[in-house]
């Protein structure tokens, strides 16, 4: 059994990571309710797109966008969407795992996959387990901005647009509460359309203002802009949500070995008192 | 009672409005616009200005949008505005000293200004002071 001493060192080191993760959890929790709040102010206007898009891809337009045509596949690319840091649990090795397992019905049927990473995570892990990385973005902070994003999602967009590319996804965290992030693989290209039985099934198209052309182009680079933004924002969420419950984790876990180690280092003096006081009395019995 | 429809105006920052409305104006890129319940499906840009939406106890709500699109179910309207504030947000000072600084730069149009920056900050002042006074001739100030 280790000495008293021994276990004294172990138990005060041990308290000082107890401190640091506790304050870290405590940082995160505030990150998160302000992460939380900007992703919900973001939430109205990303899902009416949505919507508005959906109703788009269900009717019968003059124009076909090229993003509403459905190709052949013959490469497919993931927009990858990762944290910048670590600690924060399984969050990102839970989107990896989605996009692998995603990605290898295509590798199966010999398509190739291009990958735009967004976040440092995403970057690393994709370096050592290999994968076509096109584009690239990191260091986007708590605080991301459009302008940030919008390089590295071009890249896709023209990979698509000049055929490259025959379909996008998305792969991200969903916020489903602070317990609970779900990975989720979303298509964004082509688009997908809506199936609201509210809708006309004949055959129908908007009257356009002011053409639908330009009206068309200039909607669908808006409606991918904002949602990858808001698939970004809802990470930064997550992330946090994460650190939190891995940094709370954490310091139970201190908090139990701590109680352990204690329980040891207490068994290890009074056996020590014990030894020394029979030495004592076994000593006076001898004179 | 007329047949009410389901509105949702929604900006990058926030939703502005959810309700059921029996009739919504609003400056579409090629003219205002009076949308009521069958209308034909319909999308179109918007051109900064006030958007009218008049609910169902015949009550007016006006907003203003600087810009966005504009889609028409025969059962729904949505409109996506990249900002939108209600009326109420709206500072008539701001706006008039932004539409002066607009007038000005346009008049003085020497070299090295941007025309079209300008003149998008003039058409945006002028919208939110039309907004302004179709909120006024609502309340008959």
């Amino acid at each position: 059994m280790a000495s008293g001493k021994e276990i004294r060192t172990k138990i005060g080191s041990i308290k000082n990571t107890q401190k640091i993760t506790g304050a870290m959890e405590m940082v995160a929790a505030s990150k998160m309710r302000r992460a939380q709040q900007r992703m919900q102010v973001g939430k109205p206007y990303a899902e009416r797109i949505r919507a508005m898009v959906g109703h788009i891809a269900a009717g019968n337009p003059e124009y076909k966008h090229e993003f509403l045509q459905d190709r052949e596949v013959k490469r497919v690319g993931y927009i990858v969407i990762s944290t910048d840091r670590g600690l924060c649990g399984g969050l990102n090795v839970n989107a990896f795992k989605a996009v692998m397992l995603h990605s290898k019905a295509w590798a199966e049927q010999d398509i190739p996959v291009d990958l735009c990473l967004i976040g440092a995570k995403g970057a690393s892990f994709f370096k050592s387990v290999g994968g076509n990385v096109v584009a690239s973005t990191r260091d986007i902070g708590e605080r991301p901005l459009v302008t940030d994003i919008i390089g590295s999602v071009k890249v896709m967009l023209d990979g698509f647009s000049n055929g490259t590319i025959d379909r996008l996804f998305l792969v991200g965290n969903e916020f489903v509460n602070t317990m609970t992030q779900a990975p989720t693989v979303r298509q964004l290209l082509p688009l997908v359309s809506d199936d609201d039985e509210k809708l006309n099934k004949h055959a129908w198209d908007y009257l356009y203002e002011p053409d639908s052309n330009s009206l068309l182009n200039g909607l669908m680079v808006r409606y991918i802009e904002s949602q990858v933004y808001q698939a970004v924002v809802e990470n930064v969420a997550c992330e946090q949500a994460a650190r939190m419950v891995a940094m709370k984790s954490a310091t139970d876990n201190a908090g139990e070995m701590i109680d352990d180690l204690q329980m040891a280092y207490n068994k290890a003096r009074q056996a020590s008192i014990t030894q020394e006081l029979s030495e004592i009395v076994s000593g006076a019995a001898a004179v | 009672m007329a047949l009410t429809l389901h509105c949702d105006i929604v900006s990058a920052e926030k939703e502005i409005f959810s309700g059921l409305v029996e009739i919504l104006i609003a400056s579409a890129s090629e003219g205002e616009v009076g949308i009521r319940y069958g209308h034909a499906p319909f999308l179109s840009s918007l051109k900064p200005g006030p958007v009218r939406v008049r609910k169902q106890n015949g009550e007016e709500e006006v907003f203003y949008v600087s810009g966005g699109y504009l889609e028409v179910q025969p059962h729904m309207i949505n409109v996506l505005a990249d900002t939108a504030l209600r009326e109420g947000d709206l500072d008539e000072g701001a706006a008039l000293a932004a539409k002066k600084l607009a007038e000005e730069t346009l008049s003085h149009s020497g070299q090295g200004i941007d025309y079209s920056k300008a003149a998008g900050q003039l058409a945006e002042a002028t919208a939110q002071l039309r907004t302004l006074r179709a909120f006024r001739k609502k309340h008959g100030k």
